[in-house]
């Protein structure tokens, strides 16, 4: 019996059937693509709230007296810096600087951390990070026991508020506190992948179908990757495999602050030397026709510059957009750019990203309670 | 329900003659398969184009697909509606999301097409 094709079932499940969901492979998992349609969902998290089955992502905690140092070398973020309730996003490279997956990294206490990464590359990241671990360092991959659901939109706080039993007043962005729902203990954050205000929940697998009913009921409206995909776009955050991958240095993409230029950590001695020849750029399309994934990018004289990662329609914007990698010295806004698929060129600009401006993402809680 | 009126091409294109003119469209079960339009490439009015070849593409937020002609014939009209809301195709593929027209038409070619409970039985072997 082969394994290489079986495709898991989040502890969700159940809800997109009865929901209604269109479900698709993603990352070994069925997952929900979209309920009532990508653009509602879409429009609803930026206007309202919206949950995310995001169980499909891995999870795994570190504890011990050589835990921060051993992440420090492991992650291109700095993460001594980091206090206890903080979390921070950075990459895991390999040593040739590539990027093995990106993640987000929460320090639970001086010598003890949480990981969440994505769903692809989750058993490869445990393997790799649990062999460039010292001895002393214990790790787990509870990625089969949690569940994580994503509550994102400005009318999520207020569901936030009723869903757990501690109040969340005074909670940062990239902070996380524990709380409670019903007995048991839950992880809450405030990140997410949308750009809006909202929360990642971490929760026993046991919880998630009531975490998921109550909010449902408190007025959380369900939502798939589609719209996962068109949010996250929409705010120039990159998807591993589109715009990082083992190939790409993640100096390119412009996330300079996830990486740390005072310490060493696998990869460093690239990353920090090798500057790279392309740029991640976002482009706003003339109109509605979008460009895809391994679109070629042209100059104004239609010469090859470079190549699109990701490309959608985008409802916020009621245009298209296009993220991707162009030579440097094109790699400006305003630069006018031709997007060709083999079939059709299509019109360009570069813009400076987010492409959706007014995402609430960072804004003060206490004006959403 | 699946209109009695019209006639259904295997890759979803309706088609409905009225005198001499033949309307287009895609079916029920497109719009529903490809989610939320986003941008329709309309045929160029004028062009005269052979049965089962491309003349336009429907985009949704997901995916592009290739528009059939069901007959061949010639481009007459085209729905203009669609250039600034595609989203129409979702919300009427049957009436108000027409595509385009077609005039000087292979009348035959409509033999090679299926009635709609033919459609219906068709889309039902597909699952």
């Amino acid at each position: 019996m082969s394994t290489k094709n079986i495709i898991k079932k989040t502890v969700l499940y159940n809800q997109h059937q009865k929901l209604g969901a269109k479900m698709s492979p993603f990352g070994g998992f069925d997952m929900p693509i979209q309920y009532s349609g990508i653009i509602n969902e879409h429009m609803a998290t930026r206007t309202g709230a919206t949950l995310f089955d995001t169980c499909h992502m891995g999870e795994f905690t570190f504890v011990g007296p050589n835990a921060l140092s051993d992440l420090e070398n492991l992650l291109t973020c700095p993460v001594e810096s980091m206090e206890t309730g903080q979390c921070r996003y950075g990459f895991i490279c390999n040593e040739a600087g590539g990027v093995i997956d990106d993640q987000i990294i929460y320090r639970i206490a001086d010598d003890e951390f949480f990981m969440v990464v994505n769903a692809s590359t989750q058993e490869n990241d445990f393997k790799w990070i649990t062999s460039h671990l010292s001895e002393n360092t214990k790790a787990n991959n509870i990625t089969d026991i949690t569940a994580k659901i994503d509550l994102q939109g400005p009318k999520s706080p207020k569901i936030m508020a009723q869903l757990v039993n501690e109040p969340i007043d005074g909670m940062k962005y990239y902070r996380f506190r524990y709380n409670t729902f019903e007995n048991t203990e839950v992880l809450v954050s405030r990140t997410g992948y949308t750009g809006e205000i909202g929360f990642e929940i971490y929760c026993p697998n046991e919880l998630a179908d009531k975490i998921w009913e109550k909010c449902l009921s408190i007025g959380a409206v369900p939502a798939g990757l589609g719209a996962r995909d068109t949010l996250r776009l929409e705010m120039g955050m990159p998807l591993y495999g589109h715009e990082i991958n083992e190939k790409t240095n993640p100096t390119a993409t412009g996330f300079t602050k996830s990486i740390s230029k005072n310490k060493k950590f696998i990869g460093s001695e690239i990353v920090n030397n090798v500057e790279s020849d392309k740029l991640l750029v976002g482009i706003q399309l003339e109109g509605k026709r979008a460009g895809r994934a391994n679109d070629v990018v042209l100059n104004s004289n239609e010469e090859n510059i470079g190549i699109v990662t990701s490309g959608s329609f985008a409802p916020s914007i009621n245009k298209a957009i296009a993220m991707g990698y162009v030579d440097k010295k094109y790699a400006t806004v305003d630069t006018r750019v031709l997007l060709d698929n083999g079939r059709k060129k299509i019109e360009g600009v570069i813009v400076e990203l987010p492409f959706y401006k007014n995402a609430t993402g960072r804004k003060a809680l206490k004006n959403f309670l | 329900m699946t209109p009695q009126d019209k006639k259904f091409a295997k890759s979803h294109e309706w088609i409905k003659v009225v005198d001499d003119t033949a309307i287009v469209g895609i079916s029920d079960h497109a719009q529903e398969a490809l989610g939320d339009v986003t941008f329709v490439e309309l045929p160029e009015v004028g062009s005269v184009i052979e049965a089962q070849k491309e003349c336009g593409v429907i985009e949704s937020v997901k995916a592009a697909s290739d528009i059939y002609m069901p007959v061949s014939g010639k481009i007459s009209e085209v729905n203009s509606v669609l250039d600034d809301n595609p989203e129409k195709i979702n919300e009427s593929p049957y009436e108000d999301g027409w595509i385009f027209k077609i005039t000087d038409f292979n009348k035959s070619d409509l033999d090679n097409l299926m009635s709609a409970d033919e459609y219906d039985t068709f889309l039902e072997s597909q699952e």
